[in-house]
């Protein structure tokens, strides 16, 4: 009776608007890689980060004063009198990180796999889209707090575009609507901070899922699972039923249903990532400085300058190579094109082969080298400049531009190991 | 797993904030579960800190409650203004007469142990020294030449310092202080008045965030519900992967 009731209530939905078909098409019927590591986690993360972040900003915002006399005041406020406040307050707080820790290791395996080349250029493309979203979303939300950080931190990134030949001072001064960082820029930043960017976030991860679901999942082995119709074995094929969609024009072999297989993965892999999340948001919700800095303890002072004024470390490898060039302007170009090089990605890999398993040793060398740069490049934006730093941050900034330089001239005529016809797992 | 995450919070900061550590600081060995040091860290607060320094982030009945400090005793004993229990903990002084006085208008403390750190504010508080030519004869090793009068002189008196003159490379001397000397003349001995200076520091870490104790208990079963769940979601995801390996 009540089972009738529910099939009679979903035909009546599916009758006005494709619930039960959109399920299969990229759910229950959707053809995933059977082949997926540990690196294929950081996806679904992102995501559940994502929720987090709208879900804890939403009653965050139910109780901040989005005013240059009052901001300090109500995070306090919110960290002592609203009840379980300081909860809400370093969820989002650690889950800033939190995203950049996900989504770091998210495009690290998009790197080593190749899931950026052709036919998934826009999956990268979009991706990188939410990245610059993501990155403004975290330079204004970290203006919010009103600490001496959050000013200070903000008055230097926002004069960077005053380097900009002719338009920069008018530029600045329209960024923070006023001549200096004030209310008026707390309040504008407030409002992009929870209307603007995030409802442009939700619509970038929708059209990266959208492109993702066209094309499909890359995996490890960087081998397709779509074959010509008609020429896989039964055999490869497998006993699951996937969507028209996917099955009508093309054989599948080596994948599962998303729905259950990787769902169940997946909620596990959010067990583990929750119990590391707690962790820090329990024992140490200041990161040891990294999350919340020290100098943001102390209400915002425009005339009290901090001793040291560094960003938030998800930002550090790029400001490492801004202060790695002594001229300002040819500074900020590089520090603009440290994140504009990583859109053309897709193009500057000419090699036909997509995976690290199966590349060249060059391939592998320039990787592992690109990695260490970038991190040598993070933990040097977090620190003073000193002369040494100052070196050896050149020399990693040359390290990670050569990066893509490097990858265009050898990834033409690459000598790559020959290909498994079915994935490995 | 609470001595890797101490440990862990120990060691993170060393990397961030090293450059600017000159003075060698004491570790404040506080403690947020003693009831009668946090008492008397307030007690002391009150009565030597606040008639500057406003904590004006916290409640003086949130402090009363989480100190087990009955209200009326908190009202008859550490409310010197006319505040209502429930009020924030402002004071009465002017800012701008303030900064006239003493060059700076005093801090609000409440945040001061998570700014500055508790072995910080540990080590200043036992680091002032005789100096004739300081507005307020004191001057401190840690900041030096602050604007603050040595406020707690009653009960250490003022040390003084052992002073060693450097010329530097520019042949410019600087004074540096190695060792600081008792005067014997405050209430209490060393002792006691390091006793004293840790209760105000476990006080002012407690300042810092009300809910740190909470924050952790509540950590545990949190984590340990995960634990469990992470375990049955490992053996749900086996489960269903059984017939595909």
């Amino acid at each position: 009776m009540l089972k009738k009731l529910v099939m009679d209530g979903i035909d009546w939905i599916d009758a006005r608007i494709p619930m039960t078909d959109t399920w299969n098409k990229h759910l229950a019927q959707y053809p995933t890689p059977v082949n997926f590591n540990f690196w294929y986690f950081f996806g679904s993360l992102a995501m559940l980060v994502l929720v987090n972040q709208i879900l804890t900003g939403i009653w965050l915002t139910m109780h901040y004063n989005p005013s240059a006399e009052g901001a300090f005041a109500s995070i306090e406020y919110i960290m002592r009198d609203v009840p379980y406040g300081w909860l809400l307050r370093y969820m989002h707080s650690t889950g800033a990180s939190a995203f950049f820790v996900v989504i770091y290791l998210h495009m690290f395996r998009g790197l080593i796999y190749g899931s950026y080349q052709k036919p998934r250029e826009l999956i990268w493309i979009f991706g990188m889209l939410i990245f610059l979203v993501l990155m403004a979303e975290a330079f204004m939300g970290y203006l919010l707090p009103w600490g001496q950080m959050s000013f200070w931190g903000a008055q230097v990134i926002i004069s960077l575009f005053g380097a900009i030949p002719v338009i920069g001072d008018d530029l600045t001064l329209w960024i923070r609507g006023d001549y200096v960082i004030s209310g008026a820029t707390l309040n504008r930043f407030f409002a992009l901070h929870v209307v603007a960017l995030p409802l442009a976030l939700v619509a970038l991860v929708f059209l990266h899922i959208v492109a993702l679901h066209e094309v499909g999942s890359n995996n490890p082995d960087g081998v397709e699972i779509k074959q010509k119709k008609g020429t896989a074995s039964e055999e490869a094929k497998g006993k699951f039923t996937f969507h028209q969609q996917y099955s009508g024009k093309k054989d599948i072999i080596d994948a599962v249903p998303f729905h259950p297989y990787f769902t169940v993965k997946d909620i596990m892999g959010v067990s583990a990532f929750l119990i590391c999340f707690a962790a820090v948001i329990f024992f140490i919700p200041e990161g040891g400085g990294f999350f919340l800095e020290p100098p943001n303890f102390e209400a915002a002072n425009g005339l009290k300058t901090p001793d040291h004024i560094a960003p938030v470390w998800y930002y550090t490898p790029y400001y490492a190579i801004l202060r790695a060039i002594p001229d300002k302007l040819i500074g900020v170009v590089f520090f603009g094109g440290s994140i504009a090089i990583l859109f053309l990605l897709p193009w500057l890999d000419r090699c036909k082969v997509k995976s690290i398993r199966y590349r060249s040793w060059k391939h592998k060398l320039n990787i592992t080298q690109f990695t260490i740069c970038f991190i040598v490049l993070g933990v040097l934006g977090a620190l003073p400049a000193t002369p040494l730093y100052t070196i050896i941050a050149q020399v990693a900034s040359v390290g990670y531009f050569g990066f893509f330089i490097a990858l265009f001239v050898y990834s033409k005529n690459e000598k790559t190991k020959p290909l498994p016809t079915r994935l490995t797992h | 797993m609470k001595k890797l995450l101490i440990a862990l919070v120990a060691f993170l900061p060393s990397f961030v904030f090293a450059a600017g550590a000159a003075v060698h600081l004491d570790k404040a060995n506080y403690d947020l579960t003693d009831k009668v040091s946090l008492q008397n860290g307030a007690k002391l607060f009150m009565n030597y800190c606040a008639a500057c320094h406003s904590t004006a982030h916290q409640r003086y009945q949130r402090v009363a409650t989480d100190l087990g400090i009955p209200d009326q005793l908190m009202k008859d004993n550490l409310i010197f203004t006319d505040s209502k229990i429930g009020d924030l903990m402002k004071n009465s002084m002017d800012k701008k007469d303030a900064a006239k006085w003493f060059g700076n208008a005093p801090l609000d403390l409440t945040l001061e142990a998570r700014l500055r750190g508790p072995d910080w504010i540990y080590t200043y508080l036992r680091s002032f020294y005789k100096d004739d030519s300081r507005p307020f004869g004191v001057n401190n090793r840690v900041f030096k030449d602050v604007g603050m009068p040595h406020v707690l002189e009653e009960l250490q008196g003022i040390p003084t310092a052992e002073i060693e003159y450097v010329v530097d490379a520019d042949g410019v001397e600087h004074a540096n202080v190695i060792a600081l000397h008792s005067s014997e003349t405050g209430e209490m001995s060393s002792d006691e008045y390091d006793r004293a200076v840790l209760d105000l520091v476990n006080f002012l870490v407690y300042s810092g965030e009300p809910n740190k104790l909470e924050r952790q208990n509540l950590g545990f079963w949190v984590i340990g519900f995960l634990i469990i769940l992470f375990i049955l979601s490992y053996l749900l995801k086996k489960e269903y992967w059984r017939d595909i390996h």
